[in-house]
């Protein structure tokens, strides 16, 4: 039986990732039910982005307090990781410390691991009080309704419990402390237990040692239910954001070849369509399969943090308008498409569509496409793009522009101006010099 | 100005065998609304004065199709699209100059995929090159010293990363430019952008235009400068609202040189 705990460490790792990795597969799945996007170009560029946005946290920064608390736990987070590893290896051959084979500099690293462990806690308990005490206002917005706002506190949770677990371990850990070398912050810990008998503290040394790796296959999978897929997510999803200039906006290329058509005096408009063309595309998007891959990895990766929101003109002005809501719909609806697909093999109509059913009208109608959310966005999601693609089906395949847009529409048609102008007084002002 | 001058079309250009330096790119707002004309206008008074060898397209100039890409309208606008590019290709036009960022974005970014391909730049920009090359002298005159602050339109600033340009023009004029809280990438939109120019806002608690006007005037600027006749239009709307007219003015930046000595 002296084997026991290694299998039972075995079983917990391929279940806890087994079942991550199911996960993911999903992701994978639903995010393909988008279109598929062009983005072999700009290679070096698109790099350049992750290590910059993704990796270098550059739009985390731009707001210093919130950027400097985010690279403490992210720091934390990617290097306290080293020593999961370790606790891996152990857990599967039953050694204890393996790494303490690297002499001193092993002492070197557990010690840093400590300090971050505690600059980690306190990171968090910070966040924690902006979101619950200082209750700063991007946090408490209408789509911010129970469940989000308890994801966000679930994982602070979860994050001083992984730390305390971490330094308890170390600090009733009577091997690593007789070394004297690394052990930082544990040591004062320690004191709370020097009167324990070694037994007792092997006990605790164990059980805060199973706890801080299981805590971490639960944290692993609580990931896919949460706003905390970014951790994840970030790095492709910096990797496809927009190349171009924020003003561009994409051309549509169905409307190109019919405008083509049109406009092309040799084509006869009454001509039979060839055969084997396909049925004419849908403009615009009205639900989430409209929607790009891109726009469908946003949706997974938004971290709620609200930065598109707080820096929106629309929502700012007490419009029904938020673009954090306008990721959070687009997840909302694709993981219920997702579900739909689970149980029926396929999707099957459920009389519901991202538009309306999601994000009304008034939302839509309300953004000035001024590029604040995209700018502010600390990874790189774009909800102005989803905003207009949903405009685009409003308009091209419903005519259901507000009215004095459709005014506006057909001014540019009949005037080739958006006002009720005369075409011949468009030069006017030159007699006016 | 010492007598009027004369500003050709294209055609008249393109009759006498002539291609001009640049087209200057009017816009819907610059060529029809009042207030944005007056912005037309000190823009050909400084291109005349620079010796700018320049012309317009007159009545062939059409809605870039900005406002009705931004609604949804993919078909109108690539309808304009392809109407202006015709015309702009007959001409053999290179280099195109606007006073107006969403002309400025649409034909910079989005004609190159429908078959347009053109140098663009916003007439800030412009002016900057002008002054740079020595065409263009440019001294405080009456704004030196005024507390003056500037609006970055979206379509310039975030959507094309030019926030230099317009500051450095009004540090030629001398004045003391005092940034609003919101400025350059994370400027405040006046609330026209996306079509909004053309219809009531949605329900809300308060103006877009309003919200901006008053960080504005928070900065005890009696001029807000502008580079965009829609921004403009929104400001002046702004400032009226606050009952302000009497203290402070909304000016583009190519009025205010102009009117720096006087033109
Ligand atoms: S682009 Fe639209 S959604 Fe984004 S910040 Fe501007 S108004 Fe809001
Ligand atoms: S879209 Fe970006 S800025 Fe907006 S809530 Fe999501 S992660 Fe934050």
């Amino acid at each position: 039986m002296a084997y026991l705990p290694n299998i039972v460490f075995f079983l917990a790792l391929v279940f806890g990732i087994g079942y991550f990795a199911r996960n993911i597969r999903k992701v994978i799945r639903n995010i393909k039910l988008g279109k598929e996007v062009a983005a072999s170009d700009h290679t070096s560029q698109r790099w350049s982005n992750v290590f910059r946005i993704a990796l270098g946290q550059s739009k985390m920064v731009k707001r210093p307090v919130a950027g400097l608390l985010h690279i403490i736990v992210y720091l934390g987070f990617i290097i306290i990781n080293i020593e999961v590893l370790e606790i891996i290896i152990d857990g599967l051959l039953g050694t204890h410390r393996i790494f303490a084979a690297l002499g001193s500099f092993y002492g070197i690293l557990i010690g840093i691991f400590e300090l971050l462990a505690v600059l980690v806690f306190i990171s968090v308990i910070v966040f924690w009080i902006r979101r619950n005490v200082l209750k700063l206002q991007r946090f408490w917005k209408p789509e911010m309704t129970s469940w989000p706002k308890n994801d966000a506190n679930f994982i602070l949770y979860f994050e001083m419990i992984l730390m305390t677990f971490f330094l308890i371990m170390n600090a009733t850990d009577v091997h690593f402390q007789e070394l004297n070398q690394g052990n930082w912050v544990s040591k004062h810990i320690a004191e709370w237990f020097r009167n324990a008998p070694e037994t007792t503290l092997h006990l605790i040394e164990r059980t805060a040692w199973w706890l801080h790796i299981l805590g971490i296959l639960i944290f692993l999978n609580y990931l896919y239910f949460s706003k905390h897929l970014h951790i994840l997510l970030a790095f492709p999803n910096v990797y496809y954001g927009k190349i171009a200039p924020k003003g561009k906006f994409k051309n549509l290329e169905s409307v190109t070849n019919e405008v083509k058509l049109m406009m092309d005096p040799s084509v006869d408009p009454y001509a039979a369509p060839a055969e084997g063309t396909e049925n004419p595309a849908k403009f615009g998007a009205s639900d989430v399969m409209d929607l790009s891959r891109t726009q469908l990895l946003n949706a997974y990766t938004c971290t709620e943090c609200g930065r598109c929101t707080s820096e929106c003109p629309a929502n700012q002005t007490g419009k029904k308008l938020s673009p954090r809501k306008i990721m959070m719909d687009t997840r909302d609806r694709l993981e219920e498409v997702g579900k739909n697909w689970d149980k029926n093999g396929g999707f099957q109509a459920d009389g519901k569509q991202l538009l309306d059913d999601y994000i009304t009208r008034e939302e839509l109608w309300a953004c000035t496409t001024c590029n604040a959310c995209t700018e502010a966005c600390p990874v790189s999601i774009d909800p102005l793009s989803i905003i207009l693609d949903m405009r685009q089906y409003l308009v091209m395949e419903q005519s259901a522009a507000p009215n004095e847009l459709n005014v506006m529409m057909t001014n540019i048609e009949n005037n080739a101006a958006p006002w009720p102008f005369n075409q011949m007084d468009r030069a006017n002002w030159i007699n006016e010099l | 100005m010492n007598g009027a001058f004369q500003i050709p079309t294209m055609a008249e250009m393109m009759a006498q065998g002539k291609q001009p330096e640049v087209l200057f790119w009017v816009g819907c707002a610059g060529s029809f609304d009042d207030r944005a004309k007056k912005i037309t206008k000190a823009f050909a008074k400084l291109l005349h004065q620079a010796k700018v060898n320049f012309a317009v397209l007159g009545t062939e100039e059409s809605c870039t199709g900005d406002p009705a890409k931004r609604s949804g309208n993919e078909f109108l606008y690539q309808m304009q699209a392809f109407m202006n590019i015709q015309v702009l290709d007959g001409y053999g036009i290179k280099k195109i100059v606007t006073t107006c960022p969403h002309c400025f974005n649409t034909l910079k970014n989005e004609y190159p995929e429908l078959g347009g391909n053109y140098e663009v730049v916003h007439h800030t920009q412009f002016l900057k090159s002008l002054l740079n090359e020595g065409r263009l002298k440019v001294a405080g005159g009456k704004f030196k010293g005024k507390r003056i602050t500037f609006h970055d339109p979206c379509y310039l600033g975030r959507a094309n990363n030019e926030y230099e340009a317009p500051r450095e023009l009004l540090h030629k004029l001398e004045v003391e430019l005092i940034e609003m809280k919101r400025c350059k990438s994370r400027g405040l939109c006046c609330g026209a952008g996306g079509a909004q120019m053309f219809k009531e806002p949605e329900k809300g608690d308060k103006d877009i235009n309003v919200e901006r006007t008053e960080e504005a005037i928070g900065t005890n600027s009696t001029i807000i400068a502008a580079g965009c006749p829609f921004c403009n239009t929104m400001l002046t709307d702004g400032v009226k609202a606050m009952e302000k007219e009497d203290t402070v003015q909304v000016f583009d930046i190519a009025e205010m040189i102009a009117n720096a000595d006087d033109l």
